[in-house]
């Protein structure tokens, strides 16, 4: 009861403000300004008017879906895995961070959207590039901030397991990566947003399925209906994975949380 | 037998200002020494010295015979700051059973031995909690058996009970001398608190300020069985606090005073 009142309390606003584009879009009546109902029906119509058997997923929507999902998750999760572990080398490693820093600020400082020519010309029109895409913009805020949480590792904390006889390796998964976690989720879900946006910019050029070439197959076509709907669709998406990882984070991280409001 | 034999032993943070001027002291076995000495003096330096988290830049230190060349196998420590030596993200009996790895136990025989260590400290429900759960008088006691768990032969204490309240304070040092009396464990406490120094130690080593050298050695001539109220009323008690309090203030020994047996004249110096 007390949950259904704090999510009213909470959803007014956005229903509200549904209800006025509605209102409003209807008033005007602009072919390139559908009524979020319009849309909707587009949404259903392109993605999910499909079979019972396939969870209502039209065979556009499998296609759509699993590719730019895929990619999204390739790129993110080779991010992750490249960033945590040269940002753990680096955080451990004063000669490393001295001579690596400089040139990592300025590689992060590059826009990853324009490097999208040159690896168009490297790795050629595909997923190849769409991945490569995806892992080399995201992969800044994973390894920076895996860098930072590893550096500033507390040392009674690392003096500790010495004097406990914690071996090297083991310190590193059982004090050091722990202790690091909080700022390595916060860059793994900063990521994650990332990675939708690149998603989308890689499907952009020369790409045959995928939410973003659906959207920039109905602009060219001047479909502003399945335009809206596939934009909608990438906030929803966008929405949906970042409740998931902070739903993730809360969970693993419960400690950090707790130990945080009782200091 | 000498458990721990520390020989002019002297350090420098870089340049020329030592923190510690040549430092001799023999732990026998068994023994619970408290070190003493104003802040700043260096204790925490020889502290650091004795766990081989730094190397000393002069002197020589053994540990049951062998030099110590790193951090000792058998050492444990307690540190002040038990917010920050117990990971928050390991449940207390995790963070006791931590160590006990090495010692080639197997998962069960580590939750085992930290459930007992647990128990001697008092704790015997808090396991499956966290660290930051429990109040600082608590964790002080899951990093005391932590320690215990490792079963080290010595026990290096620095500052442990610098941060809890005077109540607590007591309770933890009354633990510890429990825990001595029944481990039969050597212990090497350092403090600033001059009456903790004389109610738990067998024996007081004074620092005096830097450069730190061992100004004077005490017996402590108390029963071994203890007690807050009566013991801190002993007249020996009183003579020890006083004379110790001297000493920290850079006096010399008091005439009256009798020799220690393990102190030399040459430890008595004056502060400049």
């Amino acid at each position: 009861m007390r949950s259904l009142r704090g999510f009213a309390e909470r959803a007014w606003l956005v229903a509200a403000v549904v209800v006025l584009w509605e209102l409003v879009t209807r008033a005007v009546n602009d072919v390139y300004y559908p009524p979020p109902t319009t849309i909707a029906a587009a949404l259903h119509e392109l993605w999910f008017s499909g079979p019972a058997s396939h969870a209502f997923l039209t065979g556009q929507a499998v296609d759509d879906f699993s590719t730019s999902l895929a990619h999204l998750f390739m790129g993110w999760t080779a991010a992750g895995v490249a960033g945590v572990a040269v940002g753990t080398v680096m955080g451990r490693s004063r000669i490393l961070y001295d001579l690596l820093n400089p040139v990592l600020e300025f590689m992060r400082a590059v826009p990853p959207p324009t490097l999208v020519p040159f690896f168009i010309i490297v790795f050629h029109l595909g997923a190849t590039m769409q991945v490569v895409t995806i892992a080399f913009g995201v992969v800044w805020p994973v390894l920076l901030n895996t860098c930072d949480g590893v550096r500033a590792v507390d040392t009674l904390q690392l003096d500790t397991a010495r004097v406990f006889g914690v071996g090297r390796f083991r310190r590193l998964a059982v004090v050091i990566l722990p202790a690091a976690a909080p700022k390595i989720f916060a860059g793994l879900r900063v990521a994650l947003s990332f990675a939708l946006i690149l998603m989308v910019i890689s499907e952009l050029f020369g790409s045959t399925a995928g939410i973003g070439s659906r959207l920039v197959g109905a602009q060219r076509a001047f479909e502003a209906n399945p335009m809206w709907a596939a934009i909608v669709m990438l906030g929803v998406l966008g929405l949906l994975f970042n409740t998931l990882f902070m739903v993730l984070e809360r969970r693993l991280l419960a400690w950090h949380a707790g130990a945080r409001r009782l200091t | 037998m000498a458990m721990l034999q520390i020989t002019g032993l002297t350090h420098s943070y870089g340049g020329d200002h030592g923190v510690l001027g040549g430092i001799d002291l023999t732990v026998p076995d068994g023994r619970l020494v408290s070190i003493v000495g104003p802040s700043g003096c260096g204790k925490s330096t020889l502290l650091r010295c004795i766990a081989g988290l730094i190397r000393p830049t002069g002197g020589t230190l053994t540990l049951d015979g062998s030099p110590i060349d790193g951090v000792p196998d058998d050492l444990a420590v307690v540190f002040q700051d038990y917010s920050r030596s117990l990971f928050p993200w390991l449940t207390v009996r995790d963070n006791v059973a931590l160590p006990l790895r090495r010692r080639g136990m197997s998962r069960p025989e580590r939750r085992a031995a930290a459930q007992e260590a647990l128990e001697s400290v008092g704790l015997p429900d808090a396991g499956r909690r966290y660290p930051w759960q429990l109040s600082g008088g608590m964790q002080q006691r899951v990093s005391i058996a932590r320690a215990l768990a490792y079963r080290p032969s010595l026990m290096l204490m620095d500052e442990p009970f610098g941060s809890v309240d005077a109540q607590t304070r007591e309770d933890l040092e009354d633990l510890l001398l429990q825990v001595h009396r029944t481990q039969k464990m050597t212990i090497l406490l350092v403090t600033h608190d001059i009456d903790e120094s004389v109610y738990v130690g067998d024996r007081v080593v004074v620092l005096n300020r830097s450069p730190a050298r061992v100004h004077a050695d005490l017996d402590v001539d108390l029963p071994a069985s203890r007690d807050q109220i009566e013991t801190r009323g002993l007249p020996e008690f009183v003579r020890l606090r006083a004379e110790v309090g001297r000493l920290v203030r850079g006096g010399g020994r008091s005439p009256g005073a009798e020799p220690a047996d393990t102190g030399t004249a040459s430890d008595i110096v004056t502060d400049e």
